[in-house]
């Protein structure tokens, strides 16, 4: 059974169709890859599955229930958290807080300050940022305020983790690096959705793929299948 | 040394604590009938300041509805002040102005930046000019008296709410709700994605502040005996505690309780000894520590402290 479905999916911004009847599923335990051109629909549709917007029409639904005219908080204690593509950070806390914030409001059932604490200190470990636990966030270099996002996310024990461009502005090691840490979190038994440019990631690391083009779906594969796909090299390279 | 010097301090600032608290609650056995009224009203601005800060300090929302919350708790005092017993009047002035809150946060604190300012200062206005309203058409009079309390009682009551507000303002900002509170001034939508009620926690904060308002309005009514429209929603009331917060700097817990006693005790000085130049030389003070003081005096202090344990470290 999918994790995450989606019907009909429809979200207009003015007269633009952002996002137009798009059907979609991510499997449990699976890497789903989501890729298109600028203003494609991707971040559009994550805003829509996290609630950050509301369809105006088609359905969402998480292990089987609808989730959407649900707030967003409400969303993320179901179960899926999400990263941004541009990084939004809590800039003055400490990278310990960042993620404390997580564990202490984000999960299901909530948990004792001990436990929560005890937690985000496991999770700085996890994602390679114990070293800087006290340093304010906006003081990290790029790539460490993402795995901040990550670990954030990770705190509220999601089921799913919407990644928004994660390896979006990473240099060539922090791309490999970045890459490590989504395989590792597929291990520890998360599903992973995520929107990316670096075509080398995304071909790797996804078990499939699913190409928007001005907010529809054009085509759907595995790796090799989309490398291959006449109608994704005329979207990306124009015929 | 580290610790020993850690455990010192953990005794001696609840001690220095305790010690200013029974000098101030023993203030009227030794200090005149002048003092005691002036104690009143820093002890009102500070109330005025540390709750405006519990809500806008963290979260960056500039709320300017202060005179609103604390004008209802005067008029609570006002209306159902000699039908009720002192302490009840208290309580139902700051549980009106808490409801008063909920309601103007539930529909405003969508807003953001400026227009929630706007917002929030437009309510003064407008419950002002209703009231007024009412007051000629309805009643037949402008303004009303309000039933007289004994300065010391009219003191201690003030005490107490402070007492009480800095006790809820010290345990905010330790507890888990500081730091959603803070997290939702950082980035209010990442915060709502990790999982925080970011609407829940800004109307109940904004909520609990506006009740320490109320119930310090209710009190110091009793003090200014007539009071109308005018001087109940009195705007300079919304633009008070923003002004000391950012006085006394809002990086540390004492910074808006320094601001708002020194600034008070400033305008009381200037406006006994030069009436005629208080409000030009107030606004040059004003000027001044915008210009030169830009994190207030908490800011000044840390300098001045980094100062001088640099000038240590310079010497070994």
């Amino acid at each position: 059974m999918p994790i995450l479905e989606g019907e009909g999916v429809t979200k207009y911004f003015g007269g633009l169709a952002a996002v137009s009847n798009v059907d979609f599923h991510v499997d449990q335990g699976e890497v789903v890859g989501l890729i298109g051109p600028n203003g494609a629909g991707k971040t559009t549709l994550f805003n829509l599955i996290s609630a950050a917007l509301v369809p105006k029409s088609g359905v969402i639904r998480f292990k089987g229930e609808k989730i959407c005219g649900l707030k967003p908080c409400q969303i993320c204690r179901k179960g899926v958290a999400r990263t941004f593509q541009s990084v939004k950070v809590f800039a003055n806390m400490s990278v310990f807080e960042n993620v404390l914030l997580g564990s202490l409001f984000g999960t299901s059932t909530g948990m004792s300050s001990a436990d929560a604490a005890r937690e985000a200190t496991g999770l700085l470990e996890f994602v390679g940022l114990s070293a800087v636990r006290a340093t304010p966030a906006k003081e990290l270099t790029l790539a460490n305020q993402k795995r901040v996002e990550v670990a954030r996310a990770l705190a509220t024990k999601p089921e799913l983790l919407l990644l928004d461009e994660l390896m979006a502005g990473l240099n060539h090691a922090e791309v490999v690096q970045a890459m490590e840490l989504v395989n590792r979190i597929r291990d520890e038994g998360i599903t992973i959705f995520m929107i990316e440019h670096v075509m080398k990631a995304i071909m790797s690391v996804c078990d499939r793929i699913m190409v928007l083009h001005h907010g529809e779906k054009i085509a759907e594969g595995t790796p090799p299948e989309i490398a291959t796909s006449r109608t994704v090299i005329e979207v990306y390279l124009g015929e | 040394m580290n610790i020993t010097r850690v455990d010192l301090r953990k005794v001696w600032m609840p001690g220095l604590l305790l010690i200013i608290l029974v000098l101030l609650a023993t203030l009227p056995l030794y200090a005149s009938t002048y003092t005691v009224i002036l104690v009143t009203s820093i002890l009102m601005y500070i109330i005025m300041t540390v709750s405006w800060t519990i809500f806008s300090g963290p979260t960056g929302y500039i709320s300017l509805a202060s005179a609103a919350f604390l004008g209802v708790g005067i008029y609570t005092s006002a209306i159902l002040g000699k039908a009720l017993s002192l302490p009840l009047v208290i309580t139902i002035g700051g549980l009106a102005s808490f409801i008063l809150a909920l309601l103007v946060g539930a529909l405003t604190l969508r807003l953001k930046g400026i227009y929630f300012a706007i917002f929030t200062f437009g309510l003064v206005m407008l419950i002002r000019y209703l009231l007024l309203w009412y007051e000629i058409n309805m009643t037949g009079t402008r303004g009303r008296f309000v039933i007289v309390v004994d300065n010391n009682t009219i003191y201690h009551v003030m005490l107490a709410i402070f007492v009480t507000l800095l006790l809820t303002a010290y345990f905010i900002r330790r507890s888990k709700f500081g730091l959603a509170l803070q997290s939702i001034g950082e980035n209010e939508e990442a915060a709502a994605h990790t999982g925080v009620n970011v609407t829940a926690v800004k109307v109940i904060t904004f909520a609990i502040s506006a009740s320490f308002m109320g119930a310090a309005g209710a009190i110091i009514a009793t003090r200014w005996t007539y009071i109308d429209p005018y001087i109940a929603f009195n705007p300079l009331f919304s633009f008070m505690p923003v002004l000391m917060a950012i006085f006394g700097g809002m990086g540390q817990f004492y910074g808006p309780i320094l601001g708002a006693a020194i600034f008070a005790y400033l305008e009381e000085v200037l406006i006994t000894r030069f009436p005629y130049y208080y409000m030009l030389i107030f606004g040059i003070i004003l000027v001044a520590a915008i210009l030169y003081l830009p994190n207030g005096l908490v800011g000044l202090i840390r300098k001045l402290g980094k100062r001088s344990s640099g000038g240590q470290h310079a010497d070994t």
